[in-house]
């Protein structure tokens, strides 16, 4: 492996930026994932920082059954982030849809329109939860250092988009 | 000089819910607020009606992960009202007693939240580190953080034992103490003071005009509030006054909701003291007698409005719930109008904004009847096709499809 590579994975795994973003929930999870930013539960001491925009973040830390109004906003923050980017799926809601599953207006979970790495059961997901979450993925990253992380090919951009949809054959 | 018109949102760092403003700015001052709701909205009313009523009340629990008792609470008392359930009075007290942990919380949240908006950290890591022993105590008596589930039709699923009273008792302590600090913090600090004072004006008569409730209109002097209006659990029996301030502004409203704090701790001393000996549930039945009911709740946020309309099955034919956001979101436009853009995250947060209780959606007719009443399988193929012919593509599962393509 080269220097380079070593160097950016220490990097990575000591400090990853997080950014949260609401995909329709009831709030509980959001608050669970504040709750783990505060004194109590002190997410910060693992390097982990909250940002406000997708393009500093390296972690989308994600909650809510997706919503129909809320889907494009969501593949677009995700296709703003910088590679390589993982998701974590927080709360029932967002891993399978939950107590909302079967609703006319949302999609089942995260995973129905964007790749997730980890998945956090609960409802809501507890702190303690999100924080064995998160360092569970840290930790699984540590495992594959060997060679470079995957480059993942976007979703969004126009011209793939179409390539993609064609190809595929969905939308007809 | 001209206008110039930003979009704040859906994702913004300052707010945390999905919601867009669109924002007409003449040099620093805002001209015009524009809301647009609606990317929460998951059709919980429409999902009440497919489920039946025991498995409703934590639907209803998960409209909002704040006030989620508010929520069943209320859903609760109008289902036992059409049903005709007396409901032992010492359940009444433990739901009286979770609703006003439930503000406690509610409360010292927004205040972090707050402290957070205006760049006061400190106020948001004090607030969240006290708000952990309110949590602590919810956890000890209803088995979880946030959605309590402790409400069922007939009464309450868990009792309080005298053990667990004197633990509560020993939080509350604690918490006033911090309390009196807060206080000390909004009534002295001159920071704060200059930084909310003015900020986000509602005068009195635009509160009563534009309907605020909550602690939003008790801030701009409007003494209304449920518990004492429309008393319903165990409040007629309770000593508590009602907070109102007349600053109009996001300092009133601070001052409203510590000094409702002060007041949550008073009554759940006098709910631990007199609560009544006896069972805490009584049988329900499974099917709900034809009816109608509206129930009226003080959510921390204001006045939670359900009406339930029941036709004989195990199953609510109409669930309809007002939250009280969207009486409040419309004097947002009016704080914000002439005040400057960098108070926008203050001024959206004052109301403490809830926006997955708000999203409820009507339909108005314009043109007279023509449109068919749905049932569930039928709205659920509408919405698919109606997305597919409208946004063009099915995004559903679009990465597993392409994945099994490649393969």
């Amino acid at each position: 492996m080269r220097i380079y590579d070593r160097v950016m994975t220490w990097a990575r795994l000591k400090s990853p930026w997080i950014i949260h973003f609401n995909a329709g929930a009831c709030n509980a999870c959001d608050i669970e994932i504040v709750a783990a930013l505060t004194p109590r539960f002190d997410i910060e001491r693992f390097g982990i920082l909250l940002k406000g925009t997708p393009r500093h973040a390296d972690v989308l830390i994600c909650c809510g059954s997706v919503t129909r109004q809320i889907k494009d906003r969501l593949v677009r923050i995700y296709e703003q982030m910088p590679d390589p980017k993982f998701v974590v799926a927080v709360g029932s809601c967002a891993c399978s849809g939950g107590v909302f599953k079967g609703c006319y207006n949302v999609e089942e979970g995260i995973d129905a329109v964007i790749p997730v790495s980890a998945y956090i059961p609960g409802c809501p997901a507890s702190p303690e939860a999100i924080i064995d979450g998160v360092v569970k993925l840290l930790s699984s990253l540590e495992e594959k250092e060997s060679g470079r992380p995957e480059i993942s090919e976007p979703l969004f951009t126009e011209e793939t988009y179409e390539r993609k949809v064609i190809a595929s054959g969905i939308g007809k | 000089m001209s206008n110039v018109t930003i979009p704040v949102g859906p994702q913004h760092p300052a707010l945390k819910e999905p919601a867009s403003f669109k924002i007409t700015i003449n040099g620093e001052r805002i001209e015009r607020a524009d809301v647009r709701l609606g990317y929460n909205h998951r059709g919980v009313e429409k999902a009440c009606e497919e489920r039946n009523y025991i498995q409703d009340i934590y639907l209803i629990e998960r409209v909002c992960g704040i006030c989620s008792h508010s929520h069943s609470t209320a859903f609760v008392l109008a289902v036992e009202e059409i049903a005709a359930i007396e409901v032992p009075k010492r359940a009444f007290y433990i739901r009286t007693i979770i609703a006003e942990l439930e503000r406690i919380h509610s409360h010292l949240l927004w205040l972090g939240v707050a402290g957070h908006e205006i760049g006061f950290d400190t106020l948001l890591m004090y607030s969240w580190r006290d708000r952990e022993i309110v949590m602590d105590i919810l956890n000890m008596l209803t088995g979880n953080r946030v959605n309590y589930g402790i409400n069922t039709i007939g009464g309450v699923r868990r009792d309080i034992t005298p053990k667990q009273a004197q633990e509560i008792l020993c939080g509350i302590d604690k918490l006033e103490e911090r309390t009196r600090y807060y206080i000390e913090l909004a009534t002295e600090e001159v920071t704060l003071i200059n930084r909310l004072s003015g900020v986000g004006f509602l005068s009195h008569e635009d509160a009563l005009h534009l309907g605020a409730i909550g602690p939003t209109g008790r801030g701009s002097a409007v003494d209304r509030d449920i518990r004492r209006d429309d008393p319903y659990l165990s409040y007629p029996e309770l000593q508590f006054k009602i907070v109102t301030d007349d600053h109009c502004d996001v300092y009133g409203r601070t001052l409203v909701r510590v000094g409702e704090l002060m007041e949550s701790y008073g009554m759940i001393r006098q709910l631990l003291q007199n609560i009544p000996e006896g069972p805490i549930s009584v049988k329900a039945p499974r099917k709900i007698p034809a009816g109608r009911a509206f129930s009226r709740y003080e959510a921390p946020r204001g006045e939670d409005v359900h009406y339930i309309q029941a036709n004989g099955t195990d199953m609510p034919e109409r669930v309809k719930l007002r939250a009280p956001t969207l009486a409040n979101v419309q004097s947002v436009a009016r704080m914000l109008e002439n005040s400057y853009l960098a108070d926008v995250p203050i001024v959206v947060a004052s109301i403490d904004p809830c926006f997955s209780c708000t999203d409820r959606m009507i339909s108005l007719r314009t043109d007279g009847p023509g449109e068919k009443l749905m049932s569930w399988p039928e709205l659920h193929a509408f919405s698919l096709d109606w997305n597919r012919k409208n946004r063009g593509i099915d995004f559903t599962n679009l990465n597993k499809r392409l994945i099994e393509k490649k393969v």
